[in-house]
């Protein structure tokens, strides 16, 4: 039976084969094809990084209290949406526009009709991966917008939604587009240094942390967050829930994230680095859990998620720069590392999801954890710097990814410090006292998110005032007569 | 013996509870209330119509003392819970006619507050 069948298919399949091959002459060719399956896979994944807003949308609503839950939402749009708008004005000239030491030039408010032929020399990137210039923009802008997003996690439930558009634009505009430049686009990082950084662990996470950083020195503490003893206290976040199920969406965004840094599908490196990614989250949430427990003896929710995050930011640099054994090791080291990190800083600093540790400390250990584990093929497939301190016995490339960091936090820090600085002196960074107290949501957004917890039944959904009393009902038979025999005579 | 009722500030009520357990008054009840009285309404706006809202939240204290002890619990109270804007909220003194410890069936003026020598409980420590 089986034989019959495929004698039937061969003429079948040449019948199929001759007009396609007709067709080939002036249809697309082989490298047009190619470029359209590696711009797909782009897309895909861009759209995947995309959803990675809802995560950061969840994961500082559930932890922050239920008076500031429905600020998280508009906030989250509005960062978005101006990033959107940025990068594309500016942001992906500076980032990938050429290939200056300091930052590009070309394509400000990409225009892909004027010489649509010139892309590939107008953007270095766009030779070597030989995608769409749009896919290439939309996936660098929601790294960019994830990137944002990180920056406010820590300055939760205190500060102002002015500062948010304020600094949003500039970060988007000029603040990631030069670093990313630097280490993704072609810059000096990257090309003399020979820094590794695959999907930014540095150029994203760090960079997130550092702004978030910078405004927290400028910000202060939720109010309560210290008492009078200078010791930190819990402020609880209204949802557990909500909590688990951003960790969930970041950790599935996470891969387009680094999957999707390949920028191509050909040679199916991506499904390597969703292994090796998925490997380290794993050994993060695990890691973390084991630091926790030897702590408290308790199942920490929060930390459970926190080591999540933790090992996907490690992995995002040497996601496509290791094999797979060194993914659970880089994973468990940062859920050691976030534990302790977000301990040790709640004693000075306030913030709320644990950013300054999850996206900073464990970008950090990431970057570095190149510099030990970068596997000599993958280094040279990718055409960055060398093997790691495991293979070759040599610190060089280390001493690079710290010089990376600390290059990478310096300007970043400077730069955030400044802005957030001259907003505080303009028009206030901090919402005033009273407004702290009643919510975020009811004064910047005039609504609370969760209404029936704030407003009383019968002011919610009440009839209102009725315009004439109601006439008293007849008592039930038989019961005045007994009652109150005094008043029944009345 | 006499019930002290306040309707204060949320945020007023965390000094004053530190005050009370310095001075040796652990024993006292808060209830979330919601309430009007001189204070504006809060403005809820929702997709672009509007609710007012007339009853706002505060907290009800209520602690039974010694008549003795009713000024310096008053003053103690005050003291946090002023603010001098409307919507500080207002202070009852009642009578009591008797106080019973459940666990022991003591009855008097003796089962109202923890007095010296008693160990008083902070913040959730375990026995």
């Amino acid at each position: 039976m089986r034989r019959i069948a495929l004698a039937a298919c061969v003429p079948l399949g040449a019948a199929l084969l001759m007009p396609a091959a007709a067709v080939a002459a002036d249809g697309p060719t082989l490298d047009e094809t190619v470029s359209s399956l590696n711009t797909l896979w782009v897309i895909v994944a861009g759209v995947l990084v995309m959803f990675m807003q809802a995560g950061f949308a969840f994961l500082e609503i559930g932890f922050s209290r239920a008076k500031n839950a429905g600020l998280g939402v508009v906030k989250i749009l509005t960062n978005f949406s101006i990033a959107a708008l940025a990068y594309w004005a500016v942001g992906f000239a500076l980032a990938f526009g050429g290939a200056g030491t300091i930052a590009g030039t070309n394509g400000f408010f990409l225009d892909v009709s004027s010489a649509p032929a010139d892309a590939a020399a107008q953007f270095p990137l766009l030779d070597i991966a030989g995608i769409s210039p749009a896919a290439l923009l939309f996936f660098q802008f929601v790294f960019c917008a994830v990137s944002l997003a990180i920056v406010w996690g820590a300055t939760l439930e205190r500060i102002k939604f002015s500062a948010y558009v304020i600094y949003a634009v500039v970060f988007a505009a000029v603040i990631y587009p030069v670093i990313s430049h630097w280490i993704f686009g072609g810059g000096w990082l990257q090309v003399n240094i020979g820094m590794q950084d695959f999907a930014g662990s540095t150029v994203v996470h760090l960079i997130g942390a550092t702004g978030g950083f910078a405004a927290l020195l400028l910000l202060g503490p939720r109010r309560g967050k210290y008492g009078p003893d200078g010791k930190p206290r819990a402020i609880p976040g209204h949802s557990m829930p909500l909590v688990g199920l951003g960790v969930l969406i970041l950790w599935l965004g996470w891969f387009g994230f680094n999957p999707g840094s390949t920028l191509g599908a050909l040679g199916n490196r991506f499904a390597e680095v969703v292994l090796v990614t998925n490997l380290a989250a794993a050994a993060g949430v695990l890691a973390a859990l084991c630091v926790m427990y030897m702590r408290t003896k308790t199942y920490d929710v929060g930390m459970a998620g926190n080591g999540a995050i933790a090992g996907l930011v490690a992995i995002t640099a040497p996601s496509g720069y290791v094999e797979f054994w060194a993914a659970p090791i880089i994973g468990a080291v940062a859920g050691v590392i976030v534990v302790y990190g977000v301990v040790l800083i709640e004693k000075w600093l306030d913030d709320p999801v644990g950013a300054l540790s999850a996206h900073g400390l464990a970008g950090i250990w990431g970057t570095l954890a190149c510099g030990l584990f970068t596997a000599p093929r993958l280094a040279e497939l990718n055409g960055v710097g060398d093997g790691g301190l495991w293979y070759t016995g040599s610190f060089t490339q280390l001493g690079d990814q710290a010089l990376g960091i600390g290059v990478a936090f310096v300007c970043v820090f400077t730069v955030s410090y400044a802005v957030f600085a001259l907003i505080k002196a303009t028009i206030g960074l901090r919402v005033t006292a009273d407004e702290e107290d009643a919510g975020l949501d009811i004064a910047e957004t005039g609504m609370y998110g969760y209404p029936e917890q704030f407003i009383p039944p019968s002011e919610l959904v009440g009839p209102g005032l009725p315009a004439t009393r109601a006439a008293p009902q007849p008592a039930p038979a038989g019961v005045t007569a007994t009652a109150v025999p005094g008043e029944a005579t009345a | 013996m006499k019930m002290v009722v306040a309707y204060i500030r949320h945020e007023a009520f965390e000094p004053i509870r530190a005050d009370l357990l310095e001075a040796g008054f652990p024993s006292l009840s808060i209830t979330e209330v919601k309430g009007s009285g001189r204070q504006k309404a809060i403005t809820e706006h929702y997709r672009g119509s509007q609710l007012a809202v007339h009853l706002r939240p505060k907290l009800k204290l209520e602690c039974v003392v010694e008549s003795k002890d009713v000024g310096l619990i008053k003053e103690m109270i005050l003291r946090h819970a002023r603010t001098g804007s409307v919507g500080d909220g207002k202070l009852f003194v009642l009578p009591v006619e008797e106080a019973v410890r459940i666990r022991t069936g003591e009855y008097g003026e003796d089962v109202l507050q923890a007095h010296e020598g008693e160990e008083v409980m902070v913040n959730g420590d375990r026995p």
